[in-house]
């Protein structure tokens, strides 16, 4: 019992992480309708960003955040102007492309600036285990989570309460009408690029924090797609939920499947097969949009 | 007024009705096609005109009634069954393949003709030789010449006006080999010399190839001008049905089209 | 469109290659080919029959997602399939390669079926995001069916041999690859001569009107994935063939982007443009070695630039062309055409 206590707090922990990251995928498809490959590249700069301030300039973790988060803020305004927006109606086909394309120019970009080799931050937090009654979770997984979960409360707050948030919204609902309520739409997909990226770059943070920052940090962002398959592509209470159910899937099968085929690494296939069962039963997920055929 | 008997009837529908989440689109519609006619549908905006085409073409599926087409209910068959049967149409929106030249986009619309399979498209057999060269010749011969589009051939359609994107449409559906036209304004948004022509090549495909049509048009001249028979709808409901001349005496009618802000009943 | 080109007959307008400088054209590219290895080097030869087997495979994908609109991130699992079917056809039940490499066709045809039966239900980014899935498990499936993949140590496959030839170096795969290269470009060029071509095409244009045309999509679609999957895994037998062993790792997901990125460099929906991409991306990351090897003269540890050179400039290109030459290199070379077409008199 104990165990399987232990299986779901660490799923939710990995899930809390997967959520983070979902949302700032949710959010670029949702007001701008691309799937954006490149997010866990945008990880991983924003993991070397942090790094960089932290163990070159020798500013505080909290600075850190904030270097990384501008730095992030940055590159996705930027490739939101230059990239994606001549990019604009073209095929779907042309729009994956183009971020997969980029994931592959930012890994490239990180190896020459910081090199391959693996690197770790500096000692942040204590490195006593916190302990949540029966369950004892690690320290550099517990207050990573910690920060996932500020992260995700802090973006909900800004999509609910703010000016900016509210205009974002309704442009994911309906452009045309945005367009015509003077809400300036270049501007919330800029936006909309800069709040995924920033999103990202603390999510890079913190999976660098638990398992270390080299260039192949991005491959994590592999997995957000049978969370956000679940959830539903442009819902980001379904990025929420979805996260933590595959993340507590994930721990469930790596804890009670992968004893029954040793070395296989069930957990690392288990959501993708679950991926492909969600598309065959409810393709648009949990809470996402259903699209209607039109003529 | 007798109706005709059944055989002389290409199609006809009973009490069709079809209703989108509430929102009633067709209610109990009944209307007869009569071999080798053209038959004209008109009403106001969102009298269910487009609608009623869709439910014949196969796109959307009334919740109740019945569509029999020369002879055979053909409610439930899927929309893609539907050309074989020797149905054809022209969309509203024009519908052409972006990616494909005109010559194309027409051959396309024999696709359900045609027999080539995989394997021996990929082989390029003689059998599938021979069907191309056949079909281009039809085409060539009974489309294009037709419709006095052979200057256009290998353009590409993004390429063309309004007007000759309508006329592609209407080429492909040609090559459909049908035996009922359905045309969804075949000349809204068009200038008057392509009015002329596309109402000349209305009549010719009625009377040199004997092909049933089923028209939508806003422009009453044109409606009435070619049009055996017109069906009035409005918000879902057939209100008359008769001649050209019938209808623009019909006082309900008249009442339908001042009702709204759509166009009135007017002559040329 | 060019002009001055008249055609007597439908059957001449409607061959593969309509005008004489075309034809000619083509003399000479078969010429070079046949010609090639006997002058090539090895480095070459190898580098030919890379260029070879990426064209079946692209010319595959082009078919699926150039040509039918239908996105596939999975294109190197197939290969995969077509790969291990041949290996385990060609060690297990001992078949000559002349049966094992179309063996491995016909699996990667059977799974790309079942891959795209839920194209019936799913379309567009989320059929595509359904084909990484596929990518993700037939991987895990390589590396962990021991019993018949030989999990991370692989297939050992002795070389392919006809009545006592034996195609056992590069040289001699050469004319294996480019035999079975130039017979799958020409049957994909005349799909599209004929109607399940051109309903591939109005498939991916307007899937709604084309049903109404009397297309049956669901029909379309998975005849788009098999011959698309059938070619990847004729490719993967020659692979087999081409490095006598078959490992997992030879086709991970960055292979099917590889794949991805060959047809939007040379031009989605063009068979010419598949044949120029698969050279282009093949050969530009082994021009940048050359470059970077010659680099090494001035700066002793260049070599450990390559790899990011190669991230970099192939993210780049990919980009490069989507921005600014969106239809690839087939349309740059039309323009090229139509120039010397009417040369010397001006536009």
């Amino acid at each position: 019992m104990d165990e399987l206590l232990q299986f779901l707090v660490s799923g939710v922990v990995t899930g809390g992480i997967y959520a983070l990251i979902a949302i700032g995928f949710v959010v670029v498809y949702k007001s701008t309708g691309v799937i954006n490959f490149a997010t866990g590249e945008l990880m991983m700069l924003g993991a070397f960003f942090a790094w960089t301030a932290m163990a070159v300039a020798h500013l505080p973790f909290a600075a850190a955040l904030l270097v990384a988060a501008a730095g992030a803020a940055a590159v996705g305004a930027l490739v939101e102007r230059v990239v994606l927006r001549p990019m604009l109606g073209q095929r779907p086909i042309s729009i994956i492309m183009v971020t997969i394309g980029l994931s592959s120019v930012f890994k490239g970009i990180a190896q020459v600036v910081w090199g391959g080799e693996y690197r770790s931050f500096p000692t942040i937090f204590p490195r006593r285990p916190v302990e949540l009654g029966p369950v004892v979770l690690p320290s550099r997984q517990a207050w990573p989570f910690l920060i996932a979960v500020a992260a995700i409360v802090l973006l909900a707050a800004l999509f609910r309460f703010t000016r900016t948030g509210t205009a974002m919204r309704a442009t994911a609902n309906d452009q045309a009408t945005a367009f015509g309520m003077g809400i300036d739409i270049r501007r919330v997909f800029s936006l909309s690029w800069v709040l995924a990226s920033v999103t990202a770059a603390l999510a890079g943070v913190v999976v660098g924090i638990i398992g270390g920052i080299s260039p192949q940090l991005g491959a994590v962002g592999l997995r957000i797609f049978p969370v956000v398959i679940l959830g539903g592509l442009d819902s980001i209470g379904g990025a929420l939920v979805g996260g933590i159910v595959m993340g507590v899937l994930e721990n469930l099968a790596g804890g009670y499947l992968d004893p029954l085929f040793p070395g296989t690494g069930v957990k690392e296939v288990a959501p993708f097969v679950a991926l492909v069962l969600i598309l065959m039963a409810r393709p648009w997920g949990l809470f996402g949009t259903r699209e209607i055929e039109r003529l | 007024m007798t109706s005709p008997p059944a055989s002389d009837l290409i199609l006809s529908m009973e009490q069709l009705a079809l209703s989108f989440g509430g929102v009633r689109a067709l209610a109990g519609v009944d209307l007869q096609v009569r071999r080798g006619t053209i038959s004209g549908i008109i009403g106001p905006n969102g009298a269910g005109k487009t609608s009623l085409l869709n439910c014949i073409a196969g796109f959307y599926r009334p919740q109740s009634g019945r569509i029999v087409f020369d002879g055979r209910d053909i409610t439930r068959v899927p929309a893609a069954r539907r050309p074989a049967l020797g149905l054809a149409r022209t969309f509203q929106n024009i519908a052409l393949f972006a990616g494909m030249t005109v010559l194309d986009n027409i051959k396309l619309g024999a696709h359900c003709h045609l027999k080539t399979g995989v394997l021996s498209a990929l082989a390029f057999t003689a059998e599938a030789r021979g069907e191309e060269e056949a079909l281009r010749e039809e085409v060539e011969r009974d489309i294009i010449d037709f419709l006095e589009i052979e200057h256009l051939r290998n353009r590409s359609v993004a390429s063309l006006s309004y007007g000759l994107q309508k006329r592609v449409e209407l080429a492909r559906a040609l090559a459909m080999r049908p035996r009922l036209l359905l045309l969804d304004e075949p000349i809204a948004g068009m200038n008057e010399e392509e009015t002329e022509d596309m109402a000349r090549f209305i009549l010719d495909i009625q009377e040199e190839r004997g092909i049933t049509v089923v028209l939508i048009e806003h422009d009453m001249g044109v409606v009435m001008d070619l049009c055996d028979r017109v069906t009035v709808l409005s918000f879902g409901e057939q209100i008359a049905a008769g001649t050209p001349a019938e209808i623009q005496a019909d006082p309900e009618v008249v009442r339908a089209y001042l009702g709204t802000s759509g166009a009135g009943v007017r002559r040329g | 469109m060019l002009i001055g080109n008249y055609k007597v007959s439908y059957a001449a307008d409607q061959a593969i290659f309509r005008t004489p400088a075309s034809r000619a054209w083509l003399w000479v590219l078969l010429g070079v080919a046949v010609a090639f290895p006997f002058v090539a080097g090895d480095y070459f030869l190898y580098l030919a029959n890379l260029v070879g087997i990426f064209t079946i495979a692209a010319l595959g994908l082009n078919i699926l997602t150039g040509f039918t609109g239908q996105i596939s991130l999975g294109h190197a699992a197939f290969v995969g399939v077509g790969a291990y079917a041949t290996a385990i056809a060609a060690t297990r039940l001992g078949l000559p390669f002349w049966l094992a490499v179309p063996a491995g066709g016909l699996a990667a045809c059977l799974a790309g079926a079942l891959v795209g039966t839920p194209s019936l239900r799913i379309k567009g980014l989320y059929l595509a995001i359904a084909t990484l899935a596929a990518q993700v498990i037939l991987e895990w499936v390589f590396t962990n069916w021991t019993g018949m993949t030989g999990g991370i140590r692989g297939i050992n496959v002795a070389p392919a041999g006809l009545w006592g030839f034996e195609f056992d170096t590069d040289r001699r795969v050469y004319f294996l690859v480019a035999g079975l290269a130039a017979f799958h470009t020409w049957a994909a060029a005349n799909l599209f001569r004929t109607r399940v071509g051109r309903a591939f095409i109005a498939v991916r244009d307007r899937d709604i009107s084309a049903e109404l045309m009397g297309i049956d999509l669901f029909r379309t679609k998975i005849s788009a994935f098999m011959i698309s999957s059938y070619y990847a895994g004729i490719a993967g037998g020659l692979w087999v063939y081409f490095a006598k062993v078959v490992t997992p790792e030879s086709f991970p997901l960055s292979l099917s982007i590889q794949f991805l990125a060959m047809i939007i460099v040379g031009g989605l929906g063009s068979i010419k443009g598949t044949l120029f991409g698969a050279v282009f991306v093949t050969l530009v990351p082994e021009g940048l070695r050359a470059v970077v090897q010659g680099a090494t003269a001035y700066s002793p540890d260049a070599m450990s630039w390559l790899a990011p050179m190669k991230d970099i400039v192939f993210g780049a290109m990919i980009v490069g062309f989507l921005v600014f030459e969106p239809h690839g290199l087939a349309e740059i070379w039309n323009r090229i055409r139509r120039f010397f077409w009417l040369w010397p008199f001006p536009k």
